[in-house]
């Protein structure tokens, strides 16, 4: 069995499995997997567990997983959670798995975009719609500007440093950066579609108050169109809320407006593809590549429905294929969690 | 069944018929319609269903609640007649009803 604790950075992580994702697919496949002695880490590009659950509809009441007649997405999240505490998995949160490839010796080698190596004997895709990334607004043109002058998240402070920025959105990404940003730049102004936020009272506060000693301008309404060259903003066109048009000078633009699922480096793997989905054969969820395994909304088949309690089934029979390629001589005897006491143990249970 | 007209971004007009109790978003999805991507899946969580509901509808189809006015900050090109179809509950009332879907969904 291998340690299943996080190596020191640099160092290569050596495990059984590596799950890209950890959705209530990914939480689950952890179960399965530790039942047949199967070590687990776990990458997810958020900085918390429960993929989509927690993400989009954390407090939206789940009615089809077996046994529950209601239980919302948070609340799913936090039983997987302690459902799959006796296993010890260890989480790689914020980061993105960017590389898969064949080990020479066998297996395979996993990068992050955290600079995280890992060499595990199977991969486990369960990345559902793909990894979360922010929203482009349909400016025309903004991907000239990408990198440059529009960016949507803030690395380095002092890149602002003496910049027009204009802020984009009305929620706490765009007011945290505001808040912090403009101390900074040599103006900024936050544009926003109406003259409510949904960001932290407090911050609101903040704003407003800067808004009014004149050291930040705070426009309502939406940008429409942007004007720069080669790559360097230097307006941008917007429209308040009656219809008239008026320009803010800005050699800076951070537009928020949220996230949205991109199926992301996976196209990369030498996988097949179809639509953006990866086909699988359902006796083990395995697919085009021997050793990597789909499960949950990111794989496809004859039949499949986009369901979690779907994805847990996919889990289990992944498991077992996935067990003959850690242990390839033991002899696998099928148990139940309810009757054998090695699986008890395991659970700490017995 | 009530019917929902859909005005896609190049001008098309798809008719469908929408159960009474569902949603206009899913009336959308079941029938094909393009332009409305319900990423989500209905639970006013992500804003790719954004439509612009037709002004002589505007006082039937009702105000957005505030969740789904906090939705519609994640949209684009939002207008006094913005609305996330799934949070529009079809009814006998709204047999005829008439939206136009935007150029692009977030």
């Amino acid at each position: 069995m291998l340690d299943p604790t996080a190596a020191p950075g640099g160092d290569v992580i050596e495990t059984d499995a590596l799950i890209i994702g950890a959705g209530p697919i990914g939480l689950f496949a952890v179960f399965e997997l530790g039942l047949l002695d199967v070590k687990a880490h776990l990458v997810d590009i958020m900085d918390k567990v429960g993929g989509q659950c927690s993400e989009l509809y954390p407090e939206k009441p789940i009615y089809d997983i077996p046994g529950y007649p209601e239980i919302s997405g948070q609340e799913l999240v936090n039983k997987l959670m302690e459902q799959i505490k006796p296993f010890g998995p260890t989480f790689h949160l914020g980061e993105m798995v960017e590389t898969v490839k064949h080990r020479p010796e066998g297996g395979f080698e996993v990068v992050t975009d955290g600079g995280k190596t890992f060499h595990t004997k199977v991969v486990v895709i369960a990345a559902g719609g793909g990894s979360f990334q922010p929203k482009r607004p349909p400016i025309p043109g903004i991907e000239h500007y990408e990198g440059t002058s529009v960016f949507y998240s803030v690395k380095k402070m002092e890149a602002f440093r003496g910049k027009k920025v204009l802020i984009v959105g009305g929620g706490d990404s765009a007011l945290d950066w505001t808040l912090n940003l403009q101390p900074l730049a040599e103006r900024l102004t936050l544009i926003h579609r109406r003259d409510e936020f949904r960001g932290a009272p407090d911050s609101v506060k903040k704003m407003r108050s800067l808004v009014e000693a004149g050291a930040m301008d705070l426009k309502i309404g939406q940008v429409l169109n942007i004007r720069g060259e080669g790559g360097q903003l230097e307006a941008a066109i917007c429209r308040d809320n009656a219809g008239a048009s008026f320009e803010v000078a800005v050699d800076t633009m951070l537009p928020f407006f949220g996230l949205t699922m991109k199926l992301g480096p996976v196209a990369h793997w030498g996988l097949d593809l179809h639509d953006h989905l990866i086909p699988v054969e359902t006796a083990s969820f395995e697919t085009s590549v021997p050793g990597i395994f789909a499960i949950g909304d990111i794989n496809t088949y004859p039949g499949k429905l986009k369901l979690i309690l779907s994805g847990f089934h996919e889990g289990a029979l992944m498991a077992q294929k996935a067990a003959r390629y850690v242990y390839p001589d033991k002899r696998m005897v099928f148990q139940y969690t309810t009757s054998s006491t090695s699986l008890q143990k395991k659970l700490g249970v017995n | 069944m009530p019917k929902i007209t859909f005005i896609d971004a190049a001008g098309t007009a798809h008719t469908v018929e929408a159960e009474v109790g569902s949603t206009v978003m899913e009336g959308a999805i079941k029938n094909g319609v393009p332009g409305i991507e319900a990423e989500c899946g209905g639970a006013c969580a992500c804003a790719t269903c954004h439509v612009y509901v037709d002004e002589a509808w505007l006082e039937r189809t009702g105000e957005p609640v505030a969740m789904e006015q906090d939705m519609l900050d994640f949209a684009f090109d939002v207008r006094a007649n913005s609305r996330l179809s799934c949070q529009i509950k079809v009814s006998e009332e709204l047999d005829g009803l008439v939206v136009t879907v935007p150029e692009k969904q977030g």
